[in-house]
């Protein structure tokens, strides 16, 4: 499959099973909503070493937050219930808690409790208050610029994590073009969020490494500067290959934002350095979904 | 099916207990299963007929017609459905109520949504004394649920309340909120002497400072307590006072009290 000169590799993206929530920070402005979202959602690329992957979905406006303030929309991803629950206490407790004027408040209805305020309130040591309104209970605790405001209980749903596609082109600087294109137009999508530094990410990996401590290393096939020494996937032209990385809270999700990203890279096609579209995998045999790129695409 | 509709013949002489008349334990019967109910007034042992005509056939939605200032206990213990009062009712309207909705055209006795856990009361005209409070012997007052109040409360409103929200349009008597363990209380107009007089924890928010206040209620100042949007936000379209709120009017004076109790109570001034 070619598309505007770029070929499609005949291979599929291989994505996990993992618990997602959805959060709403909301503060004074959207600048300090901003910044309690970036906070909370900072250090959150990979499950590998940061416990869960996070980003933030989207801003949102004062008529689409529960407290009437402006607002950002946080998902936050991890393995396992029990890891998303520590994650959720620990990022909410030192991120959102701690910045100016903010509150938080389940972003899903349905699904499996997360306990929010119901941990953070002790931190009210005696002082903090519980209001049931409308059927869902808050916490208030005192802090020092007022009261932070929090929901009592969020709600996590299974989600997917590790849907991705590769960029590979002529230069580094085409690539990071393509990709940042890429992002501008799935980043409008609902559900999902890119959890890499600017949504991308250069160190895609392999399973397994030389050295024992290691449970990944750099994926030596799609390095440009190893083509001659190593089994290479990549041909001459190739000069650089750049990742993008989808964690959605559903498998539909994933698989638009997929084909959003990857239909914008194809626009710049072959006359902007783009090769060719790939993914990673690992032979069918870790994920639990598998995205198929010609599927999406056709 | 149309609501079962009991028209009052005469006002009986003394109180009747018409708890039994409700949606919940007329489940299922025929109008003639309910006019062959009988109910105890004073000594004397009288059947529903004998006290209403009656007409229409569905008991979810029970109307009572006439002066029932004299029955007690309308919509006791109910978990849905809708009793409807034409007029006024007597004393414990809605006691332990789970659930569905009562509406009192009229004025109510004491102890309207005594022990109340769920659903909506809506009183268009006053309500007595104790009203969301506990009947003696009770550890705790209204427990849930909704009561409206377009008229005035007596004294004591919302005494021992546990949970749950009482908005009063009009005013209310002393001792508003006493003994106050937790929920949301709000009157627009004015209150009598101490509200929040042994209140543990639970709001108390008014329009204005009451004349007669506790020492025990200690002013903290001038604040924006964010929940507060929430909480007009979730009263919107309620009849009366309450349900035009501006939500992003959140600030307020808070008061804490008493601190004759645990003094974890608040008293909110708006404006």
């Amino acid at each position: 499959m070619i598309i505007n000169g770029v070929s499609i590799d005949d291979t599929f993206a291989e994505a996990f099973g993992m618990r997602g929530i959805r959060l709403i920070i909301t503060a004074y402005n959207e600048t300090w909503a901003m910044n309690s979202a970036a906070a909370m959602t900072g250090f959150a690329t990979s499950v590998i070493a940061c416990g869960a992957e996070a980003g933030i979905e989207r801003v949102l406006s004062p008529s689409e937050t529960p407290d009437g303030r402006p607002g950002v929309s946080v998902l936050v991803f991890a393995v396992s219930s029990k890891e998303l629950i520590k994650q959720i206490e620990r990022r909410v407790g030192q991120c959102v808690l701690t910045s100016p004027t903010s509150a938080i408040f389940a972003g899903l209805d349905e699904g499996d409790p997360v306990p929010l305020g119901k941990t953070l309130r002790f931190f009210g040591d005696g002082f903090q208050t519980s209001k049931q309104i409308a059927g869902k209970r808050y916490w208030r605790v005192p802090v020092m610029d007022g009261e932070f405001l929090v929901q009592d209980t969020a709600r996590m749903v299974k989600s997917v994590g590790g849907g991705n596609f590769l960029v590979l082109a002529d230069s580094q600087v085409q690539a990071l073009e393509a990709c940042e294109a890429a992002i501008r137009e799935m980043r409008k999508l609902p559900d999902v969020v890119m959890p890499f530094p600017g949504g991308v990410v250069r160190s895609g990996s392999k399973v397994g490494s030389k050295y024992k401590a290691l449970s990944a290393s750099t994926n030596d096939a799609f390095c440009p500067t190893l083509r001659g020494a190593t089994k290479s996937e990549l041909d001459e032209r190739i000069g650089a290959v750049l990742e993008i990385v989808i964690d959605g809270l559903t498998d539909a999700s994933v698989k638009k934002a997929m084909e959003v990203g990857m239909r914008e890279v194809c626009k710049i096609g072959a006359a902007g350095g783009i090769r060719r579209l790939s993914a990673g995998n690992y032979g069918g045999k870790l994920g639990q979904f598998q995205y198929h790129l010609r599927e999406i695409l056709k | 099916m149309s609501a079962l509709v009991l028209t009052l013949r005469s006002a009986p002489a003394q109180r009747v207990d018409a708890g039994a008349l409700n949606p919940t334990a007329l489940a299922g019967m025929t109008p003639a299963d309910v006019a062959a109910l009988t109910l105890q007034v004073g000594k004397n042992v009288v059947r529903v007929d004998a006290l209403f005509d009656l007409s229409g056939d569905d008991p979810g939605d029970i109307v009572f017609r006439g002066d029932c200032s004299r029955f007690e206990r309308i919509g006791a213990g109910m978990k849905s459905g809708r009793v409807t009062v034409e007029g006024d009712a007597g004393g414990y309207v809605a006691q332990r109520m789970l659930g569905g909705e009562v509406i009192v055209t009229g004025s109510t006795g004491a102890f309207c949504a005594s022990g109340m856990k769920g659903g909506r009361v809506e009183v268009r005209g006053n309500v007595g004394d104790y009203a969301g409070g506990a009947v003696p012997g009770d550890m705790k007052g209204m427990a849930g649920g909704l009561l409206l109040v377009a008229g005035n409360a007596g004294e004591r409103l919302g005494d021992r309340m546990r949970r749950g929200q009482i908005l009063v349009s009009g005013n209310a008597g002393d001792y508003c909120a006493s003994r106050m363990i937790a929920g949301t209380i709000a009157v627009a107009g004015t209150v009598g002497a101490y509200p929040g007089y042994l209140m543990k924890r639970g709001t108390l928010i008014l329009n204005a400072l009451p004349v007669q206040m506790l020492p025990g209620m200690v002013d903290c100042g001038a604040h924006r307590l964010g929940f507060l949007s929430l909480l007009y936000a979730s009263w919107k379209g309620l009849p009366g006072a309450f349900g035009a709120l501006d939500a992003s009017a959140c600030t307020v004076r808070r008061f804490m009290g008493d601190m004759g109790a645990t003094g974890r109570g608040e008293m909110l001034i708006r404006g």
